[in-house]
């Protein structure tokens, strides 16, 4: 049985009388990539939140690299990383000065962060953009950038937030390509996406909705057990059926969440 | 081209809805002009009373008493003898002991007697110029009167005397309402209309506009009413403030001042038009409204340094403040009672400002995206 | 007569083309999808559709009608949804409706029976008195699309709609869609989902400003001219590298417990029992893959380069 990475038993997130995350149960292997799937207002956020420290559970277990999210929320964030599509790089500074930049809020010395610029200048081919400001970077070249400041500080769970909705598709395979790559370095990937074709690219798959699992597997077994094509055809399938079973639709308030 | 009622009542309807829902920003319209209306009635005074003065008698005589006598009783200086040497007086400017310093000669008495004139040597601390011109004015005049008391008949060829019309307590507030009306005007008008349009842009909701058949005069007429409005109701808050709080006289006529004072309204939403234009975002927007119309309006409209003692070169980029106008005109109806014959040229500057500055942005008002 | 009529267009910025030619016809009364990437050029010439932006070259005419010459025209036919949120989010969504059907003068009897419409489909109406700021993503969107359609226009214009949607809502955005070409409204939709061409009459395929592919979803797929395999296999790592190695492999593609395997060739029976051994077993199903629009993209901008 590979490490277990991240480990939540009955885990529960209330917000006044609103069950955001409802006895959720999951283990996720490391070097695994595992894809958070979710209308808005599922819980997706709630539960990421928890999972980075953010937030305190209101009940159950749960930990991150063996670190306990309730007493080591602050080993906690030193020990992941984050990555967006609206990853925060400062548009107005050179790929260099971003990495000098983000080193630098990780506390990283000097010499370990030009280790690292070196080997995100070469491994994800941006050497030559070292002195290009990353406003002039193509949007493929951004998101190498993104990630390669999310894994300065070497972090061993990385979470991904839509990492490439809206790119063309052959810098999302390339992006694809470091991100097993890292994989085999023994890091974690989480990721939360609506966009179901960044789905087929993980491991296995979570769908919430409503604060609970209504389904965990790999894609390819979830796709044939519920012979459909494609993921968004299973996700669409699988949430109406749970939102059928309901008789009184949730209401969009809670949206704000996610 | 003819221009649609509905749809310019429709843009001007939704600007009303945006201004009553920010309340905050409302609440700093109203506010701000009280808040400036009392720093320059009450802080920013330039009444100058009880100004320490340094007195070297080398005289001591008694003529020379009765002189400093002169300055004590004036309600404008607070004297005290010196004893120290002469050549450290200007330590007491430094340590701010002193603004003005009098030195009465030896011969102060005997010169007095047998000669036509004598000498009598005044030093003001001139690091604030302003200040240092209205000391320098008011030892002229207690001098005067002094002369005056001895029935000494001046050896000039005509007596120099000015009497204070309209403003007879020289009051800074009768002064600076007028002015703030005119700064607060511009400010709502000119920077709140370029940061309403520039923050269509910025959301992106010009470009949902742009796509209905608006035609761009339509987009300016609904945007600009409402702000009339609001400039409007703003200067009658500043007036009553001042007429009510300041006891500001008004010797001219309300309707005059009313229609005079759309006249600069316009004036200043043009100037936002055009500032609009310009700017993509909003913060831009307010940092070129701000540049453009604030520090200029305060600074070179007359509102606080009068025009007459600038540099040449400033003195004529003054024409190019509308406030410059709006001020003689408000100060003109409301301190002098002007009539509107007497106030054409202004009015003529003004409307060939908003003329020019209208003209310019509706021209340049983008239809389309294009940069 | 074409709805929408396409020769040419050129568009740069600062000397960088967005635009670079493109040619393209939209028929009257069908879905039309423009599929690219962000920075294709999308949004420029959907813009340009909407006169907007005005062409450095070529030409586009509406309804017959050029773009640079019949603008208020065009702008009453055509109802546009820009790419970001462009409503007023300080208005509710009611007084957002009302001011666009002002905007577009539509008269006060046809308003309040285009409203009624509107909020059916939308699901909206509980929500009139909320402020638009304070809606969800989907309920945004439309809201943006009832915007676009409160003059009943007859070219719906629509740029990046489903961008960041969550897939319920796309689903039921797209089936809207659908509901409003059955009355006869010709719609342009851009996306940078390549999955959502599916869902479209007909698409083109849009990479670095130029159109590289024009036609229905099968067609386009049809035009794959590799063979495609979905691999399974113990260790997918080692059977990525191995396929990889092979020279009738054009690409792999890992894709989580499975690898993507496009060949040059059809491969034989033989050809995967070879394979199977001299991968030490690691090789354990293969099955034909239909090829995605993303692979067929992938494709057509390969040929292009």
């Amino acid at each position: 049985m590979p490490e277990i990475s991240v480990k939540t038993e009955n885990l529960v997130r209330n917000f006044g009388s609103f069950v955001a995350v409802n006895q959720v149960n999951i283990e996720v292997y490391q070097k695994e990539i595992f894809g958070f799937l979710g209308a808005n207002g599922a819980g997706k956020t709630t539960m990421i939140r928890m999972l980075c420290g953010l937030l305190k559970p209101s009940s159950g277990k749960a930990t991150v690299g063996g670190l306990d999210v309730y007493r080591q929320s602050e080993q906690i964030k030193r020990s992941i990383g984050y990555m967006s599509q609206k990853f925060s790089l400062y548009e107005d500074l050179t790929v260099e000065e971003n990495i000098n930049f983000y080193g630098g809020i990780y506390d990283l010395n000097q010499k370990r962060i030009q280790k690292k610029r070196d080997e995100i200048f070469f491994s994800l081919g941006m050497g030559d953009y070292a002195r290009t400001l990353t406003y002039d970077l193509p949007l493929g070249f951004k998101q190498r950038l993104a990630l390669g400041c999310a894994l300065l500080h070497d972090p061993r769970i990385l979470f991904l937030d839509e990492p490439t909705s809206g790119v063309d598709p052959k810098a999302r395979r390339d992006f694809w390509e470091i991100i097993h790559q890292t994989v085999a370095l023994g890091t974690t990937i989480f990721v939360t996406t609506h966009f179901m074709e960044e789905a087929e690219y993980c491991h296995r798959v979570f769908i919430m909705d409503a604060g609970k699992i209504i389904a965990l597997d790999t894609p390819t077994k979830l796709k044939n057990r519920y012979k459909k094509k494609s993921m968004q055809e299973v996700f669409v399938t699988l949430v109406e059926k749970q939102q059928e079973k309901k008789t009184n639709p949730m209401p969009d308030s809670n949206d704000k969440m996610s | 081209m003819s221009l649609s009622k509905d749809r310019i009542s429709a843009i001007a309807r939704k600007e009303f809805f945006h201004i009553i829902y920010d309340f905050r920003t409302l609440f700093i319209i109203f506010l701000m002009p009280v808040v400036q209306l009392i720093i320059f009635g009450y802080a920013l005074n330039l009444e100058i009373q009880r100004v320490d003065m340094a007195v070297v008698d080398l005289a001591r005589s008694t003529q020379s008493r009765k002189l400093v006598g002169q300055f004590s009783g004036s309600k404008f200086f607070r004297p005290f003898f010196y004893q120290g040497r002469l050549d450290d007086l200007e330590d007491l400017f430094k340590s701010r002991e002193a603004k003005v310093a009098m030195v009465i000669p030896f011969d102060f008495e005997r010169k007095l007697q047998n000669e036509t004139s004598v000498q009598v040597q005044f030093l003001v601390d001139a690091s604030d110029a302003n200040a240092a011109i209205l000391i320098r004015n008011y030892c002229n005049q207690v001098i005067m009167d002094y002369n005056e008391n001895r029935g000494v008949k001046l050896p000039l060829p005509f007596d120099l005397r000015s009497t204070i019309l309209f403003n007879p307590e020289l009051k800074s507030s009768h002064f600076f309402v007028p002015g703030v009306i005119a700064m607060i005007l511009i400010m709502i008008s000119a920077l709140l209309t370029s940061i309403t349009i520039s923050r269509e842009k910025e959301t992106g909701t010009m470009e949902q506009i742009l796509v209905s058949p608006v035609r761009p005069l339509e987009i300016i007429s609904g945007k600009v009413i409402p702000y009339i409005v609001l400039a409007f109701l703003d200067a009658a808050v500043i007036l009553l403030v001042g007429l009510v709080v300041f006891k500001v006289p008004f010797k001219g006529s309300l309707f005059l001042l009313t229609g005079l004072t759309v006249l600069y309204i316009l004036t200043a939403l043009s100037l936002g038009l055009l500032i609009s234009t310009q700017a993509r975002t909003q913060q831009v927007a307010m940092m070129m409204a701000l540049l453009i119309t604030l520090l200029p309006t305060v600074m070179l409209s007359g509102l606080v340094f009068p025009i007459a003692s600038m540099p040449k070169l400033l003195q004529y980029l003054t024409y190019l403040i509308p406030a410059r106008y709006f001020l003689l005109i408000v100060r003109g109806i409301m301190l002098k009672g002007s009539v509107f014959s007497q106030l054409l040229g202004p009015c003529f500057f003004l409307a060939l400002l908003t003329l020019i500055l209208l003209g310019v942005s509706v021209k340049r008002f983008n239809m389309n995206l294009e940069r | 007569m074409k709805v929408i009529e396409i020769t040419d267009y050129c568009k740069r910025y600062d000397g960088v083309a967005a635009v670079e030619g493109v040619t393209l016809k939209v028929e009257y009364g069908e879905l039309f999808g423009l599929i690219g990437p962000d920075g294709a050029g999308k949004t420029t010439l959907l813009r340009a559709i909407c006169t907007l932006l005005t062409p450095d070259e070529g030409k586009i005419l509406v309804m017959g009608k050029d773009v640079t010459q019949s603008i208020m025209d065009i702008r009453s036919l055509v109802g546009y949804m820009p790419q970001r949120f462009s409503l007023y989010q300080d208005l509710s969504v009611e007084q957002n409706l009302r001011f666009f059907a002002d905007l577009f003068g539509v008269t006060e009897g046809k308003r309040e029976r285009r409203l009624l419409q509107l909020f059916e489909f939308s699901r909206l109406a509980p929500f009139k008195k909320r402020k638009a700021g304070e809606l969800s993503g989907g309920m945004k969107q439309k809201l943006s699309l009832s915007c676009a359609l409160i003059h009943t226009p007859e070219i719906l214009v629509l740029d990046e709609p489903t961008y960041g949607v969550d897939p319920i809502s796309r689903q039921e955005f797209w089936e809207i869609l659908r509901s409003i070409q059955k009355e006869k409204t010709t719609i342009l939709v851009s996306t940078a989902y390549m999955d959502e061409a599916d869902l479209c009459d007909r698409v083109a395929l849009m990479h670095q400003g130029k159109i590289t592919m024009v036609g229905t979803p099968e067609k386009i797929k049809a035009s794959f001219h590799y063979h495609l395999y979905r691999l399974e296999g113990k260790d997918v790592r080692f059977l990525r590298d191995f396929f990889q190695k092979l020279p009738s492999v054009r690409s792999t593609q890992l894709f989580g417990d499975t690898v993507h395997v496009s060949f040059c060739k059809k491969p034989a029976l033989s050809d995967w029992k070879n394979w199977q051994r001299d991968s030490r077993g690691n090789l354990k199903r293969w099955a034909s893959q239909p090829p995605s629009m993303e692979d067929v993209f992938m494709e057509s901008t390969e040929k292009e380069r």
